[in-house]
């Protein structure tokens, strides 16, 4: 009889610790919790049309402009330095080069999977293009690729553009045009390129800065 | 009258008392180990989910990073679940007709989301930041473990508070460069060295008072 009550005990301690309480779980929604209250239960709810993101406010409205008296612009809106070239290349790794290759060429691995395939960079024709135009297909898409605005910000789309630059400059330039300082450097790599999580990328990774400038 | 406690009666007695203090020792930390358990925490067991994705496939094996649907990772509290729309970024061409992404294809085209499984899920009394601690420079695998070898996610760490204070209390044993954050396989050569260096450039403070996270 003792030793079923001191059971009995254990058993009731033990349900009592497992038991998850209400403050586990408090009556409010949880970032893209489902929701019963909702028709299409999502407690995030959509936002309504014609909406403006509040971080758009303040920032110049050059920054939302690709064209200008219906041409794609040709300047950026904000100053192009080194930070910004690599938040550029960072950024354009992350979201770009699935598709379009750490070196531009659009043979990345998603394409290699059969995606169809998207204009080298170093097409005459992009090497022309207006940033504006580059700014404008990340944010609307262009063909078969879709808008990327809900993934990468305002900002993102103009350094991803200025790298862009870099890359198409750092394949269509001959070593023999660089300074002796500059020379130096090829093959030394200052390539801090930010390595994504994992080991192998099918696209060999952003030597596109040095090693390309080669074939001169 | 009979006796009424016969000689067995000693043991028992003695047995009362030593033993009373055993068993309370073996409930006590049979209480601790069950609570720790992975029954109770529900770490390593893959949940089920509408469509089984594999973080494997996508981040080791084709090499999109983290970010490329953990979009807000860096800027919120929220890591972010990506939209059905960036699913079909690529699957509107690749693997279009496969019947495993059927819930996919069905979501975007009834713009109904797909409902995930959390598998993830802290106390609502406890506060927790994703960009705090990416932009001081813990990785995401100190917390969620190789999501680049899960085919099917699971939760590899307790959650629970004795783990978080482990590493508020020295958070040396776990900082990184801010660059390897998202490099799910990187290790440091002497992370004595480097984490007490780390912790002094990124300006981090071990800070383990209650209000931290019971905010």
């Amino acid at each position: 009889m003792r030793a079923l009550r001191f059971a009995l005990l254990i058993v009731a301690v033990l349900l009592a610790s497992a038991c998850r309480q209400d403050m586990h779980d408090a009556p409010r929604y949880e970032p893209l919790e489902y929701s019963v209250f909702f028709d299409d239960h999502r407690a995030a709810r959509p936002a309504v049309e014609n909406t403006v993101s509040r971080s758009a406010f303040g920032e110049s409205p050059l920054l939302l402009q690709a064209r200008r008296d219906g041409r794609f612009v040709k300047v950026f809106p904000f100053e192009i330095d080194e930070a910004v070239i690599r938040r550029g290349q960072e950024r354009y790794n992350i979201y770009c080069s699935p598709c379009h290759a750490r070196t531009g060429l659009g043979d990345g691995m998603i394409v290699r999977r059969g995606y169809p395939q998207p204009p080298s960079f170093h097409d005459q024709r992009l090497k022309e293009a207006a940033p504006g135009y580059f700014f404008h297909v990340i944010t609307n898409g262009f063909g078969v690729m879709p808008s990327y605005a809900a993934q990468v910000p305002l900002r993102d789309r103009w350094a991803i553009t200025a790298y862009i630059r870099a890359l198409q400059l750092s394949r269509s330039t001959q070593v023999s045009s660089l300074d002796s300082s500059e020379k130096s450097k090829i093959g030394k790599g200052d390539v801090r390129e930010p390595k994504a999580g994992h080991g192998g990328h099918g696209n060999n990774a952003g030597h596109g800065e040095s090693g390309e400038a080669s074939h001169g | 009258m009979a006796q009424v406690f016969k000689p067995a009666a000693n043991t028992i007695a003695k047995l009362a008392v030593f033993g009373g203090a055993f068993f309370l020792a073996l409930a006590v930390w049979s209480l601790n180990e069950f609570n720790r358990s992975q029954y109770m925490t529900r770490t390593k067991v893959a949940r089920e989910q509408p469509v089984p994705f594999s973080h494997k496939h996508h981040n080791a094996e084709l090499g999109i990073d983290c970010r490329y649907c953990h979009t807000s990772v860096e800027t919120s509290a929220f890591a972010g679940i990506p939209p059905t729309q960036t699913c079909m970024n690529c699957h509107s061409q690749i693997w279009k007709d496969s019947p495993m992404l059927e819930p996919v294809r069905a979501s975007f085209a009834s713009n109904r989301s797909l409902e995930w499984v959390r598998v993830h899920d802290l106390p609502d009394f406890v506060y927790f930041n994703h960009s705090i601690h990416i932009h001081k420079g813990i990785g995401c695998v100190s917390c969620h473990g190789r999501v680049d070898q899960m085919n099917l996610t699971w939760q590899q760490s307790p959650l629970q508070m004795e783990w978080c204070l482990n590493c508020h209390r020295n958070p040396a044993a776990a900082v990184r460069p801010r660059e390897e954050v998202f490099n799910m396989a990187w290790k440091a050569e002497n992370q004595e060295e480097l984490g007490a260096r780390l912790v002094k450039a990124y300006n981090i403070e071990s800070r383990d008072d209650c209000s931290v996270c019971h905010r």
